[in-house]
């Protein structure tokens, strides 16, 4: 067997015997006990989160939302600038054109006919919001993009993204 | 060669021939050149519309030393033995110009968002070098419904700036020219007369030559944003014309056909309206490559190149060995 050595300034350690006091480990078990117990009379750091909520900043950029219009109908006109401006590419659609008895969905002559963005490369930078020229899409600051087993999950379609219309 | 005329633009000079514009010879320096909305050097009678291109003559010629009183078209006007032309070193010429946009835009919509234009437009690159932020227009703006001319190619008259360069095109490339510029002065209007369809062979060449989105191409409306396709440089053989084009791709897909433009944003060599709207698979073209558009075009954004990574690593035989 060949011995391994990097340095020569090994430093032998030396390890005390332990006391008897130390070898019946009934205090050191006490000291522990007493620790967690008060801990059980202190506040909690933790909270119970589905139930509970944090309170978020006024600024803080969640899951995006595309908006309607006063009258609900939808602002974003597919011009991609969204898109261009994602640094992580997260935000794809597609265009379509407008029919005349459509007016009343769609704001624009051209709307989004997909719109999609990938939650998993998104990095909530809040570019798309700062590049929309037609205020359509916002990060909520109340939102945040809930966890899932499955990676399909969080591409985020149209279905999951447009603001919902308000019934009066 | 003799006769050539000695011209100083900007500090810069350069002999050219005789006949030459101000504006031609600016294009030969390179640099800052004027811009031109309606000046197209590849058809005649092109130039004077927009008076975007105006420039200061401080020196008319040798013999006559004198400024000449007001800023002249570029594109129209003529050099001279002697000339000394200002462009972007007088603070005169782009306040003129300035003014000259902000009078394009009155009518512009403010529709870049839906225009298929926006990215390649020349209105929009002027407007962001020498316009303004804000509008100071609070009247009516001029509006038109779209119109189809023919199975191809649909008109936006609120786009339009009335350039006549599809009027020139239109006569110069085709057949007979169908359309023309109604009334006069606003209530001007690109138009067919009677909704009659522009189908005639080369037509689609009126919308390369149009600087704005007021001509688009049916067959690629709202496909997609300019800067999401790809150009690639690519040809076939063409019995009509060069079929010299660029195919812009959308992953395998070809989604439109457009003729090359040069570094001045004019088409090279005109394309038929057969290579153009009626080859729209990858079979029917031979793609020779991916097409630089220029650092400063928003098509260029987003097109990371790929790292070269060399096929034959250098293995070293000692590690192969242990």
């Amino acid at each position: 067997m060949i011995e391994y050595k990097l340095t020569n300034k090994r430093k032998i350690m030396f390890r005390k015997p332990m006391t008897f006091m130390e070898r019946i480990y009934l205090p050191a078990v006490l000291k522990g006990m007493a620790i967690t117990l008060s801990h059980l009379f202190k506040k909690k750091a933790t909270i119970q989160y589905p139930e509970q909520k944090r309170p978020m900043s006024e600024v803080f950029r969640g899951l995006h939302i595309l908006k309607r219009d006063e009258q609900g109908a939808e602002r974003c006109t597919a011009c991609g600038l969204c898109a261009l401006a994602c640094p992580a590419e997260a935000i794809t659609m597609t265009a379509a054109e407008r029919k005349p008895e459509e007016k009343k969905l769609y704001r624009e002559e051209k709307y989004a006919s997909v719109y999609e963005i990938n939650m998993l490369r998104c990095i909530f930078c809040g570019l798309c919001e700062e590049a929309c020229p037609k205020a359509a899409i916002f990060l909520q600051n109340d939102v945040m993009a809930p966890a899932s087993f499955e990676r399909e999950d969080f591409i985020y379609g149209k279905d999951r993204l447009v603001e919902p219309l308000k019934l009066n | 060669m003799e006769n050539l005329l000695k011209v100083t633009i900007d500090g810069k000079s350069i002999e050219v021939p005789p006949g030459t514009t101000i504006l031609q010879a600016a294009r030969q320096l390179g640099g800052n050149y004027p811009p031109a909305m309606c000046y197209y050097s590849s058809l005649k009678d092109t130039g004077g519309k927009c008076r975007v291109c105006l420039v200061k003559v401080a020196q008319t010629s040798e013999t006559n030393p004198r400024p000449m009183p007001k800023l002249v078209a570029s594109c129209l006007t003529r050099v001279e033995q002697g000339m000394v032309v200002e462009n972007q070193s007088s603070p005169e010429v782009l306040e003129a110009r300035n003014g000259v946009v902000e009078f394009l835009l009155i009518n512009h919509p403010l529709d870049c968002p839906v225009c298929d234009q926006a990215g390649e437009c020349d209105l929009q690159n002027l407007s962001y070098e020498h316009g303004t932020e804000g509008t100071r227009y609070e009247e009516q703006r001029r509006e038109f419904n779209k119109i189809d001319i023919g199975p191809y190619v649909q008109l936006h008259m609120t786009r339009c700036i009335l350039c006549y360069r599809c009027v020139y095109a239109a006569e110069q490339l085709t057949d007979s020219r169908v359309h023309g510029v109604l009334n006069r002065g606003d209530v001007s209007e690109i138009s067919t007369y009677i909704q009659n369809a522009i189908d005639k062979d080369f037509s689609g060449n009126i919308i390369d030559v149009c600087p704005v989105g007021a001509l688009t191409d049916k067959t690629y409306r709202f496909k997609q944003r300019v800067w999401f396709s790809k150009p690639f440089n690519a040809h076939r053989s063409c019995a009509k014309c060069s079929g010299q084009t660029i195919a812009w791709m959308k992953g395998d897909a070809i989604i439109r056909i457009t003729a090359r433009k040069n570094a001045f944003g004019e088409v090279e060599d005109f394309i038929c309206n057969e290579c153009r709207f009626e080859h729209k698979q990858l079979s029917d073209w031979t793609i020779e490559g991916p097409r630089d558009m220029g650092e400063d075009s928003v098509i260029s954004a987003n097109k990371y190149e790929l790292p070269v990574i060399s096929p034959a690593v250098n293995v070293d035989a000692k590690f192969v060995s242990e």
